[in-house]
This record gives structure tokens, sequence and C-alpha cells, in this order.
């Protein structure tokens, strides 16, 4: 099963080298990370989506937690949670097509936000899945770029990830 | 006090309580090596090769449970450190580091003898810090050794570039008493609902054992554990890490368990309907083939750390604590308790475990003309009356120490379980014997082991440490010759040396006493002898039967009840070899 691991680490260099390191030395899966600052300075806060069985999972939190650095971690797919990735597509725009693609992405509640006389920049953010559903329904020759940031979540409810 | 940064590394040292520190310098440790010239307190042991270093601090952390220091310079002897400090990963010892780097403002431009230390050790350390401001020297030499003495210890490496020591950068000192790290706080007692549901499962249990490793001795719980299982009755078997945590002498003690475990112990764990490991992490050298370990066992486990918890074995309860406070909390509910374990059922255990031990899978061929190295270790055994420190090399050798020396106590077998380092058990023996230079200090070893690390005796010489080596000489790599015998048909492929050393001869120009032996009845007085000679260093090269297999052994794939004996009626003697 897919899972998304909200992690908060020491602002330390080198810690996000341990995340990684943990991941290829222990041989897990490991889908996406994306990480940033908090608002908290000493902090960084860490998303990782990785894929394995439920003892797979659980021995992959507990190495994470068993790192010096790791504060706190969750992991979001154990309870209700929002999940939400950036994507930006670079799309060749004929002039027959624009209207079309204009009319996808409001569909799919994107944005243009780039336009020249032969491309359009369209943002969206959404669960992967809905990324993936809008990447499937343009023509895969028109595209010429894609860029995605991997997703984060947030848990619903007052409960939060903090110290 | 104003101190600066070479001075604040050395002044922590000794605000630690540290005895030696086990090193060899370079450029980038030059300043600490000039601190170190300048005091008496902490003693520097110099040895001939980085890894040297870390196997002897290690050897004494293991001997002493206080923590093993190193100090090593840039590049070449940072890497050269990397072999013992993954060997002390691998078995939990706790050591600390400390490895000079390049100054702040070259790092990374490929400079001069530098490696990215903390990237290299990073996947065989507990943590590891670059420091990156004198102000924080103190507080991270605190850290390091708060991190690896607490919880499930392990080595920490502090990798310390060469201007954070300049002599000319004084600021003032003081050393914390505390540290604390807010993202680390191991757990120390154990959940008291899990502890009673573990106590309500034993009492039940018709068929239990105990299983007990490392985790033990590192947990100071010998004393814990034989209390335990003294009140339970319950047969006992140590991991190859945990021998001495249960006094081997003890009828209780059914032996090691594992792939060169006894037949009794491994039938036993096989059968059991209960085991509670306790300080042990299901290696697979114990469990065999997973799918067929102990099919109807419920397990209970106690370890400090929660990602040795059903990591390969799934288990029924467990409880994440330090093994001594949680064995306490267990014994106080037996005691208070009204419930007993079945004398009836444990009756009928022990007499099945009886019938196990009959095998008699230890026995050997003791009419044999050649030496066998059973017998070697047998005669070590009451020449040094059980009580000497025996740190071992890797390869057959180390199976037959574990076998035939049966220690009662813990923190006296000495040896490289996890990683298997060849080459750990000379330099080990010299840490072990600078920390109790009273007591005798023997290295098993084999022909092969032996010269990864040989260049140790001329550090045995200098700093006083004589030690005992016994090389079980059978001219083979033994352990791979035996696994291409039972698996490769006998192609023995690199496992032969045809130009050993004449080891008296080396022993007698590091400035030792060699023996060589090659008679069965010149093996006891050889070894009275050699340790009668208290203050020397004495090489015996013992030639012993080349072609002895370790047995009983669990072949690839198979389960505990399933082990190849040495022979099924009666015992094979000397053979040729295919
Ligand atoms: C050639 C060769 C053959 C081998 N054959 C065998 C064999 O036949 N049988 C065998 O048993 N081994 C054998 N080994 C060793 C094997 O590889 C493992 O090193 C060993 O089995 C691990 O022992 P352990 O389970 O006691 O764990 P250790 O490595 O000693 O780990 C200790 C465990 O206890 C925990 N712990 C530490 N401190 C505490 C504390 N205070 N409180 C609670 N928990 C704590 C740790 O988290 C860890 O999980 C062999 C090795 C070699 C090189
Ligand atoms: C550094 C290292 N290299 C290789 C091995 C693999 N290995 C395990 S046992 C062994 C043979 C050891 O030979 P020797 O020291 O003569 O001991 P014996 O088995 O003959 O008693 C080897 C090569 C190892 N454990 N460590
Ligand atoms: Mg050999």
């Amino acid at each position: 099963m897919r899972h998304i691991i909200s992690i908060l680490i020491e602002n330390e260099s080198g810690a996000l080298s341990r995340v990684a390191g943990l991941f290829s030395a222990r041989g897990y899966n490991i889908e996406s990370l994306t990480v940033a600052a908090t608002e908290d300075p000493s902090l960084s806060r860490m998303t990782l989506v990785t894929r394995g069985s439920d003892d797979i999972i659980e021995q992959i939190t507990k190495q994470l937690n068993k790192l010096i650095d790791v504060v706190k971690l969750i992991d979001l797919a154990e309870s209700a949670h929002i999940e939400r990735e950036l994507m930006m597509v670079k799309i060749k725009t004929s002039e027959q097509m624009r209207e079309e693609i204009r009319s996808m992405a409001d569909i799919f509640r994107g944005k243009i936000i780039d336009v020249t006389p032969t491309t359009y920049v369209v943002e969206m953010t959404g669960p992967s899945s809905k990324l993936d559903a809008f990447i499937a329904a343009i023509d895969s020759d028109s595209i010429i770029e894609v860029v995605r940031s991997g997703p984060t979540g947030i848990s619903r409810g007052e409960k939060g990830l903090h110290l | 006090m104003e101190l600066n940064g070479a001075q604040i590394v050395i002044q922590s040292l000794k605000d630690e309580g540290v005895e030696y520190i086990f090193g060899y310098p370079g450029g980038a440790v030059l300043h600490l090596y000039d601190a170190i010239f300048q005091q008496d307190d902490v003693k520097h042991i110099l040895v001939r090769h980085e890894q040297g270093a870390t196997h002897a601090a290690d050897g004494y952390a293991r001997a002493t449970g206080k923590p093993g220091v190193v100090l090593v310079t840039s590049g070449p002897g940072a890497t050269n450190a990397v072999t013992g400090i993954a060997t002390a990963y691998m078995d939990s010892i706790p050591m600390v580091i400390i490895s000079g780097q390049v100054p702040l403002p070259v790092i990374g431009s490929d400079a001069f003898q530098e490696v990215d230390m903390v990237g290299i050790t990073r996947p065989c350390v507990k943590h590891n810090f670059l420091v990156k401001d004198i102000n924080k020297l103190a507080e991270t030499m605190k850290k390091a050794f708060y991190v690896a003495t607490t919880g499930r210890p392990g080595p920490v490496v502090v990798d310390v570039p060469k201007d954070i020591t300049d002599p000319r950068i004084k600021i003032p000192y003081k050393y914390p008493k505390k540290v604390s790290i807010r993202s680390y706080n191991p757990a120390v007692t154990g959940h008291k609902g899990q502890i009673k549901k573990a106590v309500d499962l034993l009492l039940t249990a018709q068929k239990p054992i105990i299983y007990s490793g490392g985790g033990v001795i590192l947990g100071e719980a010998s004393k814990e554990l034989t209390e335990f299982a003294k009140v339970l009755g319950f047969p006992v078997t140590n991991t190859l890490m945990g021998l001495g945590a249960y006094p081997s002498t003890d009828k209780q003690f059914v032996g090691m368990l594992g792939m060169h475990g006894t037949y009794e112990a491994n039938m036993a764990m096989h059968d059991s309907d209960v085991i509670i490991a306790i300080g042990a992490r299901f290696d697979d050298r114990v469990t065999g083939k997973l799918d067929l370990f102990c099919p109807h066992a419920q397990i209970i486990h106690i370890d400090v750390d929660p990602a040795s918890i059903s990591k390969t074995v799934k288990v029924a309860i467990p409880i994440v604590g330090e093994v001594k406070p949680v064995l306490e909390q267990m014994l106080e509910m037996l005691k208070d308790g009204k419930k007993k374990p079945s004398k009836k059922a444990l009756e009928s255990w022990w007499n099945q475990i009886d019938q196990w031990r009959a095998v008699k899978c230890m026995e050997y061929d003791r009419n044999s003309n050649l030496i066998k190295p059973q017998y070697v270790i047998e005669q070590l055994y009451e020449v040094t009356k059980g009580e000497a420190y025996i740190t071992s090399d890797v390869g057959q050798h180390q199976m037959w120490a574990a076998q035939y020396y049966p220690f009662d106590k813990p923190r006296h077998w000495i040896n490289s379980g996890g990683l298997g380092t060849m080459g750990f058990g000379l330099p080990a023996a010299i840490g072990v014997k600078l920390a109790f230079p009273d007591s005798e200090v023997a290295c098993v070893t084999g022909d092969g082991s032996i010269q990864m690390c040989i260049q140790e005796l001329s550090t045995a010489l200098q700093y006083n440490a004589p030690v005992k080596i016994i090389n079980l000489n059978n001219s083979y790599l033994g352990m791979v010759r035996q696994w291409q015998e039972f698996t490769y048909e006998s192609r023995y492929s690199h496992s032969y040396m045809d130009t050993i050393p004449d080891f008296v001869k080396l022993a007698e120009a590091y400035g030792h006493i060699g023996m060589r032996i090659d008679k069965p009845e010149d093996v006891r007085p050889a070894l009275e002898e050699a340790f009668a000679l208290k203050d020397r260093t004495v090489f015996l090269d013992i030639l012993t039967d080349r072609t002895e297999n370790v047995y009983p052994m669990i072949e690839a794939g198979k389960a505990h009840n399933d082990m190849t004996l040495r022979v099924a009626n009666g015992i094979s003697t000397d053979r040729e070899l295919a």
C-alpha cells in the first residue's frame, strides 16, 4: 500500500542524506521526497511517499524514528488526511488546440500561468491521482515538460504534527 | 578555564573519565596530538594500523562496558577505521571515534587527505557529527558519549576539522554535566500492561525457552536473567553474542542456538510453545529459514530498540525497554503473584530436553593422532580455569571457542558476531588486557585471520599488554573450506594459502615468544608454559587436524530440527580431504 510519511527533522546539514541513505541502504522504496523549512527555523518538514506491506512500513517508521535527527513523524495513511501535489505542465499548443487545453485546465481547476505563441504552462494542484488524470487526458505528443513537486499532506481535524 | 579546540577535546575525554585512547597520528590531528603530549591523564596507545585502534577500543569497551575511544587522522586514517566502526556498529558496542578533517574552508575542494567521513560512516554509526564551530565542541563531545552509551549502544563519529583545533584560538571551557537531545529519548522501563501479559503467558507455557542475547550483556542484566531463569525453572539458550550472560555450566543452560548451536538448544526452540527473547535480535544465523522458524511458539520480545522487534520474526508480545529494569519488573510480578509455572509440564519438557542432550552433539574423536581444535579449547578452558577473557577472530576457530569454552561470566567472550570481522581478535585482546592487566587474556585465532592485524603484535610489546595467542592453524581458511566441502563438492577455490609464514619466527621478530605444537600430548604442557609466562606475549602456533569441520550445523535453508550432526552412528575419525 502507498503511505505518506510526514517527518519533522532537525534542520541540520546532512539530515536529508540520513533519510535518503536509510532508504537506499535498506532497500525501501521511495516514490517522492519533499523537504522545506518550517515556521520553527530549527526544524524542517519532510514528506515522503513510499510503498510496502504493513510489515515494511512498520520497519520504515521504526528505522526513521531511530535516526537521531528525526524529531517526530506520522504516517498520514493511518488517519483522515489531505494530500496535495503541485504540477506545472508545458504544452505545445497549435491555434486549434488552445481552446481545448484551456477548457481541460478549467475542468481540472488548473491555471494557465505562462503563454507564448506556441506554448502554455498549466499549473495545477491536487492529489497526485488528479494530476495523473490530467496528464492522461492531454495528448502526450504535445507535452514538452512535466514538473511535479511530489505530494505533501496534512492530517484533518485538530491534531497536527508539531513539537 | 580558557582552552583551545585541541585541549577541549582532550579535556572532555578526561571529564568523561576516559582512561585510554587508541590512535594513530597524521596531519589533520597534529594539534590534538600536541595536546595529548602535554598531559598525562588520558593515555594514548599507538597502534600499527587504524583498524587495530578501532578493534582495540572495541575490545576494551566489550570487556569493561565503558565506551572505547579512537583517534585517527583524516583521509586514509579515517577510512582505515571504517571496518572497525562497522564491526562495533553491528554488535552495538559503545565507541567514540574522533577523526581529523581538513580545515573547514577547504572542505569540498578535494583537499589533501580529504574524505567525507560523515558520509562514509553514516550507514555504520549510531550517529555522527561534523564540528563546524569551536563553541559547540564540548557539547558535541558530550552528546557523542551520551548517544554512544545510552539506549541501544553504538559507535559515534566526531569529525573535527583541523582549524577547529587551532592552538591560537582559545575559548572558555565548560563541560556540560548533562545533555538532552529532543529527538532522542530511548525507553528504559517497559510498558506495565505488556509485561503483565508476558508474565501471564510465561506461566501458562508447557514448553518454554529463554532465548537471550548480547543485549543482556550490554544492559548489565546477567544477574537478573539468572534469577529470572531460576524462578521459572525454564531452559536457557544464548546467542553467540550472549554467551556468558547466563552461566554456561549451569544445568538449565542448553548451549548456544543457531547455525552452530547445540542440538538440544535448536530442538527445544523448534518444539517450544513460548519463547521469551531477551536482548536478542533474531539474526539469520539464529533463525535459519524464517518460514520454518519455531512454528508452534508464541514469542515475547524484550528489546530497547523498537526496530529490532518484529523485524524478521513477528512477535506476539513486544516489550520496548532495557533488559535490566524490565526483568526486575517481571520478577516483581512473578514473586507477588500466586501462580507458578506448571511443575508437571516442565518435568516432561526437561525429560524431552535430556533426551536431546543424550545425542551428545559436541562429541568429537578424542583418540586422534592429530590435534583436534576442540581439544585445544577444552585444554585452554582447564588451564585458565574458565576465567580468562577470550577474544576471537572469525572462522571455524571462533565457533570452537564458543562451543568448547563454557563462559560463566558476562564480558569474557569477545568476538565479532554481526560483521564477522577477521582481524578483530588480536587488537581486541590488547584492549582487554590494558583494561584488566591482572587477568588472563587469550586470543583464539586462525592462520588466516591472524594475518589481518598481525602488526598489532608490535603494539602489545610497546604497551606491555601480554596476551596469549592460540592459533588453531589448519593451513586453510577453514570456514570457507568447510562450506566448499558441503556445498561445492569440495572444490576448494582459494581457501588454501601455501605460503603461511613461520609464526614462531614472526612472533620472535616482534619481540615475543613463539611455540609450535604439533602433537596432542604437547598441547597441555605448552598452554601451561605459556600462561606461566605472565608478562610475555606468547604465540602458540598449534597445527590442528586440517580436515576438521564445525558441527553440529544447520545448513542453508534448513530448520532448527534438521541439523547436520557429526555422525549418525559413532564418531568420524581423521580423514583425508577429498
Ligand atoms: C562465522 C559466524 C557464525 C555464527 N554462528 C552463529 C550461531 O550459530 N549462533 C548465533 O547465535 N550466532 C551466530 N553468529 C553471530 C550472528 O551473526 C549474530 O551476531 C548474533 O546471532 C546476534 O546476537 P544477538 O541476537 O544476541 O544480538 P546482538 O547483536 O548482541 O544485539 C543485541 C540486541 O539487544 C538489544 N539491546 C542492546 N542493549 C539492550 C538493553 N540494555 N536492553 C534491551 N535490549 C538491548 C539490541 O537492540 C539488539 O537488538 C555467527 C557469526 C559468525 C561470524
Ligand atoms: C575481513 C574478512 N574477510 C573475509 C571473511 C570471510 N571469511 C569468514 S571465515 C574465513 C576463513 C577464516 O580462516 P582462518 O582465520 O584460518 O580460520 P579457520 O576458519 O581456518 O579456523 C573467511 C575468509 C571475513 N569474515 N572477514
Ligand atoms: Mg585456518
